[in-house]
């Protein structure tokens, strides 16, 4: 299916419909939802009710008592979660998170607005968990959970990335993030989850990363990474896998592994670590730093998780690193201490270079590479030839999850500005904790929902549009897997020319790497800059 | 739908007094009675929905992070944003509360053709908002007047302060009229902004009509209509002493301004107002940004299936052979 051109999109209609939102139906638009769960990718985690169904069929074949089910889950998880049950309780409706969506934004669907999209689950929680909605039902905001609620509701979770803007403008700092974990977590009892979600989460179970990538298979590409290597520097990285004692276990997003430009990032990080001479092993059993399952439930999140923890526990080694990636460092720094700790049989980590404690991951043994990169280049451990970037001019995209769920600004800044003379920042309103999301965060990265994914990305293409004009940009950096997956198609569509790469990649070509042939290309095999005709 | 519900149960409480007390006489219902149960109905409604949610874990640490993380010494932090110890949090929690931080971030999205995307700020709602709930404190401290004899010396300043232009007689409050002012704010807003309106329920338009005819027959009382305030005093140091007294020939509005107060009250604990005990407990907000740094424990835990390195190593021990990836077992 074509998406409509730019122009056409860009007309975009605020005003709501004449009838209430509980009477106006929902209507399935293709381009915004992307496709239902296949049988076997929940069979193979047990997750419940797997089976064939299909967004447009009329029957979603669901389980006889699937109100009770629902209604028992929510039930349930208020009463796990303060979060969600405050959540549920006290938003005013004030609409200070309305046009702070980058969906809504981009779409104009009230429905997309934050606490619409909270409304839509808290009218079912009147109903069932409150005495004034049972009670009062439509007057108090409480509704009956019919199939087309459930729909409904099923519709706008997988219109939602995640991201938490809004919970950044909240007065009570509700998080949207936490209600649709949650909404999803309710769905998925039912079976409502999407391929592309499930897909990934069937795959991490068996293979360890998203991708389905295979012991054999990740050892391939990782060879191809070290001859492109070798054919560009002259240098021969000899990375390793699974191997016992070493110091530090590297865990990246299988995406970086499999995808330009995602690759040139993983090259990068290859390049890096190698001219450091860094005792580290890669794992192909924890060969996904990103995790899926948080997309679908807590427990399964958890379940992916372990495996980081239990290679690092079997390789005996000291401390974990994680790359570039969004929601992966969401959950690393948010949340699997408490899933897994206390983590006793690391040790804190120590930069071996530089001799930096890294304080602030004492408990959770897990550093960010641009915090230790940031770490080398401040202590002056690593040359850089900045001008190999001189071709590049740089804006840098704050991904959601390490802007709100971790307020990592400075470190990848810092980088960027030591490695490249071209740097130029968005509208305040578009970065750091203001950020945009790619709109293509939170599992709904398929291709069928692109017209969504176009509609959501708008806020952030349009503030990278604003510096293109001005500045000349042509380099969107970034230190998110599935910002790398997103963002170049986002960019065609809405800026044709910015490119997008990973922080590392620039890093990697910037840096002069001892006994290096001259250099005449970037990772990526394009001429440097002066390079042109050699 | 839910505007004119509201709209029409607050008139329904106001007949509601007319009839009580101007036609069956109930004046100890409406002045003892009631006031007491609304009262004594607001103190262990609010106490029981906030150990109602204390109750519940706090599984995750989730802060909103709102500026820079503590990392390296010679990053500069913001640690009240992003705090990383308890008194950043402590230093966060007295800005959301008593600054309405969050919300003084606000912007406003605009588009033009280009398309151009702008986010201008906003500071209308965080102002209305703020000159509400202020204002809504000072009145209610002024009110301590009738529950004191002698009248504290503090509510006296207070109460100078307010009337600090001597415009009147009675002298005009300046809080009186930011009030009304802020409530028909709140109101409009609500009505006038095509998406507020879309979201709006009746929960939200009818604490705003109550509100706003508590302040209305306050000021109608103070400022236009004679009420006995000798009389009134007398009835609320009476509530106050648990020696109730009901005295003779308190003008109605009095009643009704007393009723709608107690209406208030018992909505309160039921409603979307307990928003002023919830910030508290909001994890986004009350948390320190130190989970790398410092253990945060789930109550409810539990172990989950795993898929073990044990399991994959015999799913592909062949593989990873051939491809001369080290094994556990040969």
């Amino acid at each position: 299916m074509a998406n409509p051109k730019p122009e056409e999109l860009a007309k975009i209609d605020y005003q709501p419909p004449k009838t209430g939102w509980m009477d106006t139906p929902t209507v399935f638009k293709p381009g915004i939802f992307p496709y239902a769960c296949k049988p076997k990718s929940l069979e193979t985690v047990g997750f419940p009710n797997p089976r064939q169904w299909s967004v447009k069929d009329e029957d979603w074949k669901l389980p006889p008592n699937w109100q009770e089910i629902f209604i028992e889950g929510l039930r349930e998880r208020v009463s796990k979660y303060r979060s969600f049950r405050l959540f549920l309780d006290i938003c005013v409706r004030c609409g200070a998170c309305a046009d702070k969506c980058h969906f809504f934004i981009g779409g104009g669907d009230p429905k997309n607005m934050p606490v619409l999209r909270g409304e839509l689950l808290r009218s079912v929680y009147r109903k069932y968990c409150t005495t004034t909605g049972r009670i009062m039902g439509k007057i108090a905001g409480a509704r009956d959970l019919t199939t087309d609620v459930l729909k409904e509701i099923w519709y706008y979770a997988f219109q939602c990335t995640e991201c938490r803007r809004c919970s950044l403008f909240c007065p009570y700092g509700i998080d949207t993030a936490e209600i649709t974990i949650l909404a999803r977590e309710l769905l998925n009892l039912l079976g409502l989850n999407i391929e592309w979600i499930a897909g990934p989460v069937a795959n991490c179970w068996l293979t360890g990363n998203h991708l389905g990538l295979q012991p054999h298979t990740i050892k391939d590409a990782f060879d191809m990474f070290c001859d492109d290597i070798e054919t560009i520097t002259g240098i021969r990285v000899t990375p390793t896998f699974n191997r016992k004692g070493a110091e530090i276990l590297f865990v990246i997003p299988s995406g970086s592994m499999f995808a330009d430009p995602g690759t040139f990032t993983c090259m990068g990080e290859l390049l890096l670590l190698h001219e450091l001479g860094l005792d580290y092993t890669w794992s192909t059993f924890a060969s996904e730093g990103g995790d899926f399952g948080f997309f679908t439930t807590n427990e399964m999140a958890k379940r992916l998780h372990a495996k980081i923890y239990e290679e690092a526990k079997r390789l005996k080694v000291k401390w974990i690193m994680g790359g570039e990636c969004g929601h992966m460092w969401r959950v690393w720094h948010q949340y699997h201490n408490t899933w897994y700790g206390p983590v006793d049989f690391l040790e804190e980590p120590v930069s071996p270079i530089t001799g930096t404690k890294f304080e602030n991951a004492k408990s959770n043994k897990t550093i960010h590479i641009c915090e230790f990169t940031a770490d080398l280049i401040k202590h002056g451990k690593l040359n850089f030839d900045k001008s190999r970037n001189d071709n590049l001019i740089v804006t840098f995209h704050d991904s959601c999850n390490v802007s709100r769920g971790m307020g990592m600004f400075e470190e990848p800044r810092y980088i960027i500005q030591n490695v490249c003379n071209n740097f130029y920042e968005m509208p305040p309103q578009t970065i750091r904790e203001q950020t945009f999301c790619c709109g293509s965060g939170a599992g709904l990265n398929a291709s069928e929902n692109m017209e969504s994914r176009l509609r959501g990305g708008l806020p952030r293409a349009n503030a990278v549009k604003y510096v293109a004009k001005k500045y000349g940009v042509n380099m969107l950096a970034c230190i998110c897997a599935i910002d790398r997956a997103a963002l170049p198609p986002l960019m065609d569509y809405w800026v044709p020319g910015v490119r997008v790469t990973g922080v590392h990649e620039m890093v990697a070509n910037a840096l002069i790497c001892k006994g290096e042939k001259k250099r005449t290309t970037n990772l990526r095999g394009e001429p440097l800059p002066g390079m042109e005709g050699e | 739908m839910g505007i004119i519900f509201s709209f029409f149960a607050v008139i329904a409480l106001i007949v509601i007094v007319f009839i009580g007390v101007q036609g069956a006489n109930l004046h100890y219902l409406f002045g003892v009675v009631i006031p007491y149960a609304a009262f004594f109905i607001f103190l262990l409604g609010v106490i029981y929905r906030v150990l109602q949610w204390g109750r519940i874990p706090v599984p995750f640490r989730i802060p909103t992070t709102a500026g820079q993380q503590k990392s390296h010494p010679w990053i500069k932090t913001n640690p009240i944003d992003n705090p990383f110890t308890a008194t950043g949090v402590f230093i966060r929690m007295a800005f959301e509360v008593l600054l309405f931080r969050s919300l003084f971030r606000n912007t406003k999205a605009e588009l033009r053709d280009g398309p151009i995307l702008s986010y201008g700020s906003t500071k209308w709602l965080w102002l209305g908002g703020l000159a509400f709930h202020y204002t809504f404190l000072i009145i209610l401290t002024r009110h301590l007047r009738f529950f004191f004899e002698p009248i504290p010396g503090v509510i006296k300043i207070i109460e100078s302060l307010d009337g600090f232009f001597q415009v009147g007689a009675p002298v005009l409050y300046l809080t009186d009229l930011i009030f009304i002012a802020a409530v028909t704010f709140l109101f409009l807003r609500r009505v006038v902004i095509p998406q507020v309106r879309y979201i709006s329920l009746a929960q939200d338009y009818f604490p705003l009509f109550l509100i706003f005819s508590i302040g209305l027959t306050g000021v109608l009382m103070r400022y236009f209509l004679k009420t006995d305030v000798v009389g009134i005093k007398e009835l609320t140091m009476g509530l106050v002493t648990f020696k109730p007294v009901v005295p003779k020939d308190i003008n109605i509005i009095f009643y009704i301004h007393l009723f709608l107060v107690s209406t208030l009250f018992i909505y309160f604990p039921m409603s979307k107002l307990m928003h002023m005990a919830g910030v508290f407990l909001s994890p986004t907000r009350n948390l320190a940004n130190n989970n790398r740094a410092e253990m945060h424990v789930n109550p409810w835990n539990y172990p989950v299936k795993v898929h073990t390195y044990e399991e994959y190593e015999n799913d592909f021990r062949d593989k990873m052979k051939a491809a001369g990836l080290p094994v556990e077992k040969e």
